[in-house]
C-alpha cells in the first residue's frame, strides 16, 4: 500500500497535497485547562497534543528538591485511539520514558529555574492524535503552556521535523512520510537561533543533514510567529476581561497603557 | 531561502479534507487510517496565456486545443479516462495521436495502482517532447476535489471525479470554442456525462474521426464493450478450449499454502506443445504438457501450477514439434468447413505429439490454474502471407490474419488489420490484448512496422526490441549533463586549485600503454610496468575516470543505469553513455592527457602482491596498440625502447599470474566466439565468418583486469560491508551435469568431475580426442551450458560464504575496469573513490534497496545484451553463408558434431561457423534414448543401418532457405556424411 503512495510526485506535490515548504495547519488553544497553571493544546494537522503544567510548587518528594534550583518533571500520557491501531502503552513504557526525558532536556536550559530553587515544576504531556510529528507537537505546546503558566523562559522553543525524499528536502511530515524518508526534528529558540534539540532515529546522509537542519531552523521562525501571535491574542483577552471587570472600572485608560507595555514585552521574544 | 508557509485548512472544511478509512493488515487486523488533504487555488490548468493560473510551470496546453478532428472542427483537448490508458496505451504513444491530453491526477493513480510498467511507460509519455501532455492535479484543486459518497464503490467515484474535472476544464477554458473531449469505453460513464453537459465519446468513434484514422485504428486495442475482435461464428458455437482460471484469491492462498506453485513460465524452443516451470520445491523443473495444461501461458509469465499425483508424471518429449508445420492449416478467420476437416487433424497430430511423453526418465508434471502476473511485452512478429483470405495491395478490408513471433518461444497471435497487404514482407510489432479461453490463439493488435524482412535497419531494430535494448538517442536532459566544453574539453593545466586536478596523483611520466582489439573506440584501460628499485616490480591498471563526468543521481547516471551495458551488435554499438564521454573524454586515447583510476601494485617478480594503492591519476598514455602490434612489439628481439620492456614485463607476469589462477582450480571455458568480416563499412555485407584466435597479449590484458577487479572488490567490500558492488557466480547444481555426464560416459568413456571448480577444469583437460582436436572444446562449449551464469549482487544482501566467483576460482570479484560501457563498474568506482576518501558517498549508495534495485536491472540488461549480440552474430552468419552459397554456386557444406539426438531429429553444432542447427528426418528412424544414437535403418539409405550417436562428427549441408510463410530466412541443414538425408 504505501509503495503505492508518491511522496513527491512530479508536480512538486506531496501526498496531502501540500508543497516541499508547506507547513501543516496550526491550530493553538490556550488554558483551556482551567485546573492547571497553564496549558496548552496545540494540532499540527491531525496530530494532537494537550500539555498543562502545575507549578512552580512545592515537590511532592522531598527527595526529589534540589537546593539551588527547580526540578522538573515530565510525564508523557499516549492515549490508547491516539494512533490508527489501538495500543496502551503503559507508564514505565521505555519509549515514553525517554519522550519525556526528550522534553525534559530540551526545556533544561530554557526555563529560569534558579528563580525557584526547592520546587517543582511538572509538565503533563497527553499525546490525543498522532499523525506524524508529535514530538514537534509536544515541544510547542509545552512552551506556550509554560507561557500560560507565567513560568519566566529565556525564549519560545519552536520545533519542526524535516526529512529528505531522495534530495528534496520536506518539512512537517505526516506519518505516511515519517515512515519512509529519514528525518530530523530540530527545536530552535528563534530569537537567539540557538538549537536545544536535533533528534533522529533514523540514517541521514551527512552531505543531507545541513540542508535540512538549516531549513528546519528557518521553519522554526515561521512557527514562532504564529505561536507569538497566539499567546498576543490571549494575553490580549485576558487584559481586555480584566479591565472590562467593575473591580477596575474607570481604569480602562491604564488597562489600555498595560496592554501596550505588554505587548513591549512579549515582542522582546 | 526558500519560502516556508503554513498552508491553513478551515476546521470547517474537515468534511472535504479528511479521508477516513479502514484498512486490513497482513495480520488480519484492521485499523483506522486517517489522512487529510490540502486544497489550493494555485494548481495550474497549463493552459498558455492562462490568465488564472499564471505562473505555476511550463504550460504546454495551446489555448485553442487542436483543430483537424471532424467531430470538433473547432479545436479540442483530449481528457481520457484510466481504462483508456490501460488498454490503449499503444495508440496514446503514437505520435499520429497529436491533440494535446490532459491527464488526471485520478487517472495517474488510479493507473499506476492497477499496473506499473503501464505507469512507467505514462510517465515517460508525459516527458516526451513530442506529445503534449499536462498532468493535472485534480485532487489538490478546490474546485474538482470531491469525496466518495456513502454507497459509491472507488471505480465510480473515480469516474465522477474525472467526470468533475472535464466539466471544470470546459467551464475555464478562456472564451474560445474549444472542447474538453472526455474518452471513456464505459457506456454507462459516457451517458452520465451528457446528461452533464460534458463532451464525451468512445475510443474508436474518436480515433475514426481523427485525421490517420486508418493507421490509428489498428493500434486500438481490442475493447470489451463489444467493439474488438467479434467472435466468429465457430468460436461462438464450440466451447471452452481451455479451462478457466481460479480466482487470484484463490491462487494466492494455494501458493501460500503450498498446494500450488509459482514460477516463470518457460516455453520449450523445440516443441510448442510443451512448457516447464522451474520451482525450488522440486529438484526439476514441473512440465507442462499439451495446450490445455499449459493454459493460455505465454513464455516468461508468472504463473501458478498444480502438480498432478506422481503416477502420472511424464518425461519430456524428445521429438521437435514445429507449430508451423502441424498448424499450417489453421485458420485466422476459424470457418466452419476448417472447423470439421482440419480441426479433427490438428488435434490428432497434437495427441500424438504429447502422447510420447511416455517413456523415459519422468519428471514433475502439472497444469498452469491460474496467472500471477502476466509478461506480455510487444513481439516482434511477421504477417503470415497463407492466413490473409485478400492479398491484392490496394485492399483495405478488414481482415483478421496470424502474425508469427520471430521467437521460436511464443504462440502466434491474431490480429486484425486493414493494411494487411501491405504489411507482408515486413517486421512488425505487435502486442497480445487477450487470450480467451474459446481461442487458441491470443488476440494482439499491430503497433508499427520496421521495414523489410532482411533489410538490415530492420533486422537490427527488431534485435534490440526483442531484446528490450534501450536504444533511442540519448535526450536533451541527458546531453545537458556533459561538460559545456564539448569535444574541446582537455584536463586543465596542473594547480592546486582546479577542482581536476584535487587529490589526483601526476602520473603522466609513466610509460602507459593501452592494449585493445583493432578498430576500438572506447578505451577503458591502460597499463603499465616498471621495476623497482629493491627488484620488485611496480605494475599499474588505469581505468577511465568515468564517475568524474557522471554524476550520481542526474539525468545522464539513471539513464545509463537504465541502459545498464552497451551492446554490441555486428554492425552497431548501442552506447550506455553519450558518445562524447565513451569515445573521447573518457577514452583514454594515446598522446592526450585524460583522468583515470589507477590501481597499481607492487609485486615480487613471482607475481605475489606486496601491495596495492588506490589513486585517482591524471595520465598520458604513450601508444594504443592492438592485440596483434603488442605481440608482434614484444616477439621482436631489436625493439628495447621503454614501452616495449613493459609489454615484455606485463607479460611475464601474466603468465605467471595465469598459471596461480589456473592452480586455484580456475576454469578455461569456452563459449563459440566468430568473428565477422565485413566488406566495407558504408555496405556492412559479411564476406566471411572466422572464429576469433586469441593471442598471448589478450591473455596478458585479462590477466591484469582479473587482479584489478580482484583487489577492488576486497576494498570496497572492506570498507562498505553492506552495500558493495560485487559479482559472483555460484558454482551449479550437480544435477546439471547429469545428462553431460551420462553421455561422456556411454558414448566416449570419459568422467567428469564437477565436485569442484578445480576437478572440473581436471577433468575438463583430460576430455580430449587425439583424433579430432575440436572435440575439446565442443565438451567446453557443452560444459559451460551447464553452468549458472555470472551475476551482479549487494554485497549486504546474501550470505558471505557465496560471494565466490566459481568460474575463476576467486573468493570475491567485482567489475571495476570498464566503467565506459557496464554501469556497474560506475558504482564500484564511486565506492573505490569514497574508499579511498576522495569523495564522499552518494547517499543513494548507502541504501542496500536502492543497491540491490539497480543491480537488478544491470543484470537484467546485461543477459539481454549477451543474447543481443549472439543473435546479431546469427543473423549476419546467416547473411555470410548465403553469400557465399551464391558465390560458390552450390550448397555450403561444413563438417559439424552432434550434440543432441531427437526421436525424429538431430541437433548439430557447427564449429567453424558458431552456429547450431536441426537436421530433421520425415522418414521413421529409429531412436536410441539411452545411448543418445538414431540409427536411419537400411531401406532408406539404401546399404546397411547407420547410426549417429552424440559427439559424432558429421557432414551438413547448409542452406538459407526463406519460409514461404513467415519470410523467415531460416537455416536449413541436411546430412551429407555418412547418409545423404536430403529426400529423408
Amino acid at each position: 500500500m504505501a509503495s503505492r503512495i508518491e511522496i513527491l510526485n512530479d508536480g512538486g506535490f506531496r501526498s496531502d497535497g501540500r508543497k516541499q515548504y508547506e507547513l501543516r495547519d496550526i491550530s493553538i488553544d490556550l488554558s483551556s485547562q482551567s485546573s492547571a497553571d497553564g496549558s496548552a493544546s496545540v494540532s499540527h494537522g491531525l496530530t494532537q497534543v494537550v500539555v498543562s503544567v502545575f507549578g512552580p510548587r512545592e515537590a511532592k518528594m522531598r527527595r526529589e528538591t534540589i537546593h539551588d534550583r527547580a526540578n522538573i518533571n515530565v510525564e508523557v500520557n499516549v492515549a490508547p485511539f491516539s494512533a490508527g491501531e489501538r495500543r496502551r502503552r503503559g507508564r514505565g513504557d521505555k519509549r515514553i520514558l525517554e519522550f519525556a526525558s526528550t522534553i525534559k532536556s530540551t526545556f533544561e536550559p530554557v526555563i529560569q529555574t534558579t528563580l525557584y530553587p526547592r520546587s517543582q515544576i511538572d509538565i503533563y504531556v497527553q499525546i490525543l492524535q498522532q499523525d506524524g510529528g508529535v514530538l514537534q507537537a509536544c515541544i510547542n505546546a509545552t512552551t506556550l503552556a509554560l507561557a500560560s503558566a507565567g513560568i519566566p523562559l529565556l525564549d519560545f522553543v519552536c520545533a519542526v521535523t524535516g526529512g529528505v525524499h531522495s534530495t528534496s528536502p520536506l518539512l512537517d511530515l505526516t506519518t505516511l512520510e515519517e515512515n519512509d524518508i529519514p528525518h530530523v526534528t530540530v527545536a530552535v529558540m528563534p530569537r537567539t537561533g540557538k538549537v536545544t534539540l536535533v533528534t533522529m532515529e533514523t540514517r541521514l546522509h551527512v552531505d543531507r543533514f545541513e540542508d535540512i537542519f538549516r531549513v528546519a531552523c528557518e521553519a522554526g521562525k515561521v512557527i514562532h510567529k504564529e505561536m507569538r501571535a497566539a499567546v498576543k491574542e490571549r494575553t490580549g483577552a485576558l487584559v481586555a476581561a480584566m479591565g472590562a471587570a467593575p473591580r477596575v472600572a474607570g481604569a480602562g485608560a491604564e488597562a489600555g497603557e498595560r496592554d501596550v507595555v505588554m505587548d513591549e514585552r512579549i515582542d522582546d521574544y | 531561502m526558500v519560502d516556508i508557509t503554513i498552508k491553513k485548512r478551515p476546521q470547517t472544511d474537515a468534511v472535504v479534507t479528511q479521508r477516513k478509512f479502514f484498512k486490513k493488515t497482513a495480520r488480519g487486523k484492521v485499523i483506522k487510517v486517517l489522512r487529510e488533504r490540502y486544497l489550493r487555488d494555485d494548481v495550474g490548468c497549463g493552459i498558455q496565456g492562462c490568465q488564472a493560473c499564471q505562473g505555476q510551470g511550463a504550460d504546454v496546453l495551446p489555448p485553442a486545443g487542436e483543430a483537424g478532428h471532424t467531430a470538433y472542427p473547432s479545436g479540442h483537448f483530449v481528457l481520457p479516462d484510466t481504462n483508456v490508458f490501460l488498454s490503449q496505451m499503444d495508440l496514446l504513444e503514437s505520435p499520429l495521436l497529436s491533440p494535446p491530453l490532459i491527464l488526471l491526477q485520478t487517472v495517474l493513480e488510479e493507473v499506476r495502482h492497477r499496473s506499473l510498467p503501464l505507469y512507467n511507460r505514462l510517465k515517460a509519455l508525459t516527458k516526451s517532447d513530442d506529445k503534449r501532455v499536462w498532468v493535472f492535479y485534480n485532487e489538490w484543486r478546490r474546485e474538482t476535489a470531491i469525496i466518495r459518497e456513502d454507497n459509491e464503490t472507488p471505480n465510480d467515484r473515480n469516474d465522477r471525479s474525472i467526470r468533475r474535472a472535464a466539466a471544470w476544464y470546459q467551464s475555464h477554458l478562456p472564451a474560445t470554442s474549444a472542447r474538453v473531449v472526455l474518452l471513456t469505453d464505459d457506456a454507462a460513464n459516457r451517458r452520465k456525462a451528457q446528461a452533464e453537459g460534458i463532451t464525451v465519446s468512445s475510443v474508436r468513434k474518436y480515433v475514426e474521426g481523427t485525421k490517420d484514422s486508418a493507421q490509428l485504428l489498428d493500434l486500438l486495442a481490442g475493447g470489451d464493450d463489444g467493439e474488438g475482435i467479434e467472435p466468429t461464428r465457430a468460436v461462438a458455437a464450440r466451447s471452452a478450449l481451455y479451462e478457466d482460471y481460479l480466482p487470484t484469491a484463490t491462487v494466492l492462498a494455494g501458493v501460500k499454502a503450498g498446494e500450488l506453485y509459482q514460477g516463470h513460465f518457460n516455453a520449450n524452443p523445440y516443441n510448442y506443445l510443451e512448457g516447464s516451470v522451474s520451482v525450488p520445491a522440486f529438484n526439476k523443473p514441473i512440465l507442462l504438457v499439451g495446450r490445455a495444461n499449459m493454459n493460455r501461458a505465454v513464455n516468461g509469465d508468472v504463473v501458478a501450477v498444480e502438480v498432478f499425483p506422481e503416477a502420472e508424471w511424464k518425461a519430456p518429449g524428445d521429438e521437435v514439434v514445429d507449430q508451423e508445420a502441424t498448424l499450417k492449416n489453421d485458420d485466422a478467420e476459424d470457418t466452419d468447413e476448417e472447423g470439421e476437416g482440419g480441426e479433427g487433424e490438428v488435434r490428432a497430430e497434437e495427441r500424438k505429439a504429447v502422447e510420447v511423453g511416455e517413456k523415459g526418465e519422468k519428471q514433475p508434471t502439472g497444469r498452469v490454474v491460474g496467472i500471477v502476473k502476466r509478461n506480455w511485452r510487444a513481439y516482434v512478429c511477421h504477417i503470415d502471407s497463407t492466413s490473409l483470405s485478400n492479398v491484392s495491395a490496394t485492399s483495405l478490408s478488414q481482415q483478421t490474419v496470424f502474425a508469427t513471433p520471430v521467437s521460436r518461444l511464443l504462440p502466434r497471435i491474431r490480429l486484425r488489420t486493414r493494411q494487411a497487404p501491405q504489411l507482408l514482407g515486413q517486421k512488425i510489432l505487435v502486442t497480445i490484448d487477450s487470450w480467451p479461453v474459446t481461442s487458441r490463439y491470443p488476440e494482439g493488435h499491430f503497433v508499427r512496422a520496421l521495414g523489410r524482412t532482411e533489410s538490415k535497419e530492420a533486422e537490427q531494430e527488431s534485435l534490440l526490441l526483442e531484446y528490450e535494448v534501450p536504444y533511442r538517442p540519448f535526450g536533451g536532459a541527458v546531453l545537458g549533463c556533459l561538460p559545456s566544453e564539448g569535444e574541446g574539453w582537455v584536463v586543465p593545466p596542473k594547480s592546486e586549485a582546479s577542482p581536476e586536478w584535487r587529490g589526483r596523483e601526476d602520473l603522466r611520466g609513466l610509460w602507459i600503454c593501452s592494449i585493445d582489439p583493432p578498430g576500438c573506440q572506447d578505451i577503458d584501460d591502460a597499463l603499465h610496468a616498471k621495476r623497482l628499485s629493491n627488484g620488485n616490480i611496480e605494475a599499474g591498471v588505469h581505468i577511465a575516470d568515468v564517475s568524474h563526468f557522471v554524476m550520481p543521481d542526474n539525468a545522464m547516471d539513471s539513464e545509463a543505469a537504465a541502459r545498464g551495458t552497451t551492446v554490441y551488435l555486428v554492425d552497431k554499438r548501442v552506447d550506455m553513455l553519450p558518445a562524447l564521454l565513451g569515445t573521447n573524454l573518457c577514452s583514454l586515447r594515446p598522446y592526450v592527457e585524460r583522468l583515470a583510476f589507477s590501481v597499481i601494485w607492487e609485486l615480487s617478480p613471482e607475481a605475489e602482491i606486496v601491495g596495492v594503492r588506490f589513486a585517482k591519476s591524471v595520465i598520458a598514455s604513450k601508444a594504443a596498440f592492438t592485440y596483434e602490434e603488442a605481440q608482434v612489439r614484444k616477439d621482436d628481439p631489436n625493439m628495447k625502447d621503454e614501452i616495449t620492456e613493459s609489454i615484455r614485463l606485463l607479460n611475464s607476469l601474466a603468465i605467471k599470474l595465469k598459471a596461480g589462477r589456473m592452480a586455484a582450480g580456475a576454469l578455461n571455458l569456452a563459449s563459440p566466439e566468430v568473428k565477422i568480416h565485413l566488406d566495407s563499412a558504408e555496405s556492412s555485407d559479411p564476406i566471411d565468418v572466422e572464429q576469433k584466435e586469441l593471442k598471448e597479449t589478450n591473455s596478458l590484458v585479462e590477466e591484469f583486469m582479473l587482479l584489478a577487479n580482484i583487489s577492488v572488490a576486497s576494498k570496497i567490500q572492506e570498507t562498505f560491508p553492506q552495500t558493495a558492488v560485487l559479482r559472483r557466480h555460484l558454482p551449479p547444481p550437480r544435477t546439471n551435469f547429469e545428462k553431460l555426464q551420462d553421455i561422456l560416459r556411454k558414448r566416449k568413456g570419459m568422467e567428469l568431475d564437477v565436485s569442484s571448480s578445480g576437478a572440473l577444469a581436471a577433468s575438463l583437460d583430460k576430455c580430449f580426442d587425439p583424433e579430432e582436436p575440436a572435440f575439446n572444446t565442443l565438451v567446453r562449449i557443452m560444459a559451460t551450458r551447464c553452468m549458472l551464469s555470472a551475476e551482479y549482487f549487494c554485497s549486504g544482501s546474501v550470505a558471505r560464504d557465496t560471494f565466490g566467483h566459481y568460474g575463476l576460482a576467486s573468493p570475491i570479484y567485482t567489475h571495476f575496469t570498464s566503467p565506459i560501457r557496464r554501469y556497474a563498474d560506475v558504482l564500484a568506482h564511486r565506492q573505490l573513490a569514497a574508499a579511498i576518501a576522495y569523495a564522499p558517498l552518494h547517499p543513494s549508495l548507502h541504501s542496500k534497496s536502492h543497491v540491490e534495485r539497480v543491480l537488478n536491472v544491470v543484470n537484467r540488461r546485461h543477459r539481454m545484451a549477451q543474447m543481443a549480440s549472439r543473435a546479431s552474430v546469427e543473423f549476419y552468419v546467416g547473411l555470410a553463408l548465403k553469400a557465399r552459397g551464391e558465390r560458390e554456386q552450390g550448397i555450403v557444406r561444413e563438417e559439424a558434431f552432434v550434440i543432441r539426438t531427437f526421436r525424429n531429429g538431430l541437433n548439430v553444432f557447427v564449429s567453424k561457423l558458431g552456429i547450431e542447427g536441426l537436421v530433421m528426418f520425415k522418414r521413421e528412424i529409429k531412436f536410441d534414448a539411452d545411448n543418445y544414437t538414431v540409427t536411419i535403418p537400411a531401406d532408406l539409405t539404401g546399404k546397411e543401418d547407420v547410426t549417429i550417436a552424440v559427439f559424432d562428427k558429421v557432414t551438413v549441408n547448409i542452406e538459407i532457405e526463406k519460409d514461404k510463410n513467415t519470410q523467415r530466412g531460416k537455416v536449413k541443414m541436411t546430412l551429407a556424411k555418412p547418409v545423404d538425408s536430403h529426400h529423408m
